[in-house]
């Protein structure tokens, strides 16, 4: 973990409402696909906790979904802005198991870290197949991004304006995989869970107080014990899971 | 040179910095980025008698200048807190200690209590009588005056360690209650615990803490804070410990002139985890400027 100055090369709408931002900075402390970095913002209390989507040649990219007030800020903040930024939370996907067909879901908000990830597995030498849900075509981004990593991508979307039409768990049973990972809203979490038919890791979200383990603001119960999910987590394990 | 060093209930601080409960765990995620060693001491995460999950998520809600949480007292229990988190604390941390206790009755606090006193690293026992966000117990006891001396009584019994009971701010009259810590043979009090506080998701019309209500904190609270310890300082001997939204050296100085003998620094730590490291290092030059040669010697300057 590092709280060190990261400075925005870019900040572009790439789908609705949602934006892409590579910042320049400190990037030594990102050590797994799936960490989280925490965002102070000027005017806002608590920093905002944003997921790894790459970060390379001390490039760190992330990709936000504006929800509220804070991500308003962000979409409005401009190139040449610097934000003061911890790195290196939370505990990241593990690539170890992963088996040589890794299967990777992602839906809206949840796509970013599975980039990363799809990154790390093809350097392992591993055949990702990719698939990203979203509720309809304006929402869709990086589907080129993940097949110029070289990856096998599905999109879905619940309302069929692009891929195949339903959710992500329309289109598992038809592929075949040695392992998944997951990362989405809450109930597609558990809807993937129920579907897959290997062991897997799936990210949560939770409201968080510090993003580093200290207020036990986002605490859950899993088979092994309570855990913090920015401090534990946000990965956890398909067996540890209670629902 | 700026002398920093305060006296808590007979045990000297090298400066009067320490964490607030709940803050600052058990000090080890806090050793991975500093040496925790430069605080005066901390006051470690709020220990019962049983273990503790505490309530169910969201417990975290963003203010204005503060925060609302509603943890629950997670923590897991004291008999986990001696065999499992104590020692891990003492790899990184080699001053007297703050023992956070709460409870649900007077035999739960004096239990926690008794267990822990063997413990020789513990220098001092805070305890809450306002958690905002139990129900059945903790602020219950620190509402009424009457209860609060029976607790601090109940407690005094067990221990011959300096005692400091956590006063709740969300009282009609806060001297009552310390006077009667006080009379209860409380060797001090802290406060101010949270202002028990709400947020309402205007988009799904419903709370957004799951336990609807939580503790408000951040420096949004800080006039309150000076406000009440400025009042307890007038009407009770012994000292108090000081807390509620302070930031920066100058809002411990604040927090000091009003009273206070030591700061405990809360929800900032969650914002920026180098806070009190900042502020001890800051402390020694805001004295400086504001003339102060002995920290001590402001303690109720303002009155």
């Amino acid at each position: 973990m590092k709280d060190s100055v990261f400075k925005i090369l870019s900040n572009e709408k790439i789908a609705k409402n949602t934006y892409e931002c590579i910042l320049e900075g400190d990037i030594s402390d990102v050590k797994a696909p799936g960490q989280f970095v925490n965002i102070k913002l000027d005017g806002f209390y608590l920093r905002r906790p944003i997921s790894v989507c790459d970060a390379e040649d001390g490039k760190l990219t992330i990709i936000y979904k504006v929800v509220g007030e804070g991500t308003e800020a962000m979409a409005k903040a401009a190139v040449g802005d610097e934000w003061l930024t911890l790195t290196g939370l939370g505990n990241g996907y593990d690539t170890s198991p992963s088996g040589d067909y890794p299967l990777l879901i992602g839906g809206g908000a949840g796509v970013p870290p599975m980039y990363m990830l799809c990154k790390k597995l093809i350097f392992e030498g591993k055949h990702p197949t990719v698939i990203l849900g979203f509720n309809t075509k304006d929402e869709v981004f990086y589907k080129e991004k993940f097949t110029n990593l070289g990856a096998k991508v599905i999109v879905a979307t619940a309302d069929g304006s692009v891929g195949v039409k339903g959710f992500v768990t329309n289109v598992m049973p038809s592929c075949e995989y040695t392992y998944f990972y997951t990362c989405g809203p809450e109930p597609m979490l558990k809807a993937v869970y129920e579907v897959s038919v290997t062991s897997g890791q799936l990210s949560f979200e939770e409201r968080m107080g510090c993003g580093f383990g200290a207020c036990m603001g986002c605490s859950c119960k899993t088979k092994y014990g309570n855990k913090r999910i920015c401090r534990d987590g946000p990965v956890l394990t398909k067996e540890e899971i209670i629902w | 040179m700026a002398n920093t060093k305060v006296n808590l209930c007979g045990i000297t601080l090298d400066n009067p910095i320490i964490p607030a409960s709940g803050t600052f765990g058990f000090g080890y995620e806090f050793a991975e980025l500093y040496d925790i060693n430069v605080l005066g001491t901390f006051s470690f995460k709020g220990t019962t008698l049983e273990p503790r999950f505490g309530n169910p998520t969201p417990r975290i809600a963003e203010c204005a200048s503060g925060m609302l949480n509603a943890v629950g007292l997670q923590n897991p229990g004291v008999d986990k807190v001696i065999s499992e988190e104590l020692p891990k604390l003492r790899r990184v941390f080699n001053k007297p200690v703050m023992a956070n206790v709460s409870g649900f009755s007077i035999h739960e606090y004096v239990e926690t209590v008794r267990r822990l006193d063997g413990e020789g690293d513990i220098g001092w026992f805070e305890v809450n009588i306002s958690c905002p966000n139990v129900h059945g117990g903790g602020m219950s006891f620190g509402t009424s005056p009457e209860m609060a001396e029976q607790v601090t009584r109940a407690v005094r019994k067990v221990t011959d360690k300096p005692i400091i009971i956590k006063l709740s701010p969300n009282v009609t009259d806060i001297v009552s209650i310390a006077k009667a810590c006080e009379a209860g043979g409380a060797d001090g009090v802290s406060l101010i615990n949270t202002l028990l506080g709400m947020r309402i998701d205007i988009k799904r019309r419903r709370p957004i803490i799951a336990n609807k209500t939580g503790g408000f904190s951040g420096p949004a609270i800080k006039p309150v804070a000076v406000r009440m310890i400025y009042q307890v300082y007038e009407a009770v001997k012994i000292p108090i410990v000081g807390m509620g939204g302070a930031r920066s050296a100058e809002d411990v100085i604040e927090l000091m002139l009003a009273g206070a003998t030591a700061v405990e620094i809360g929800a900032e730590n969650l914002v920026n985890p180098y806070a009190c490291r900042d502020i001890i290092e800051a402390l020694p030059s805001v004295m400086e400027k504001y003339g102060i040669n002995n920290l001590s010697e402001i303690i109720g300057g303002a009155h």
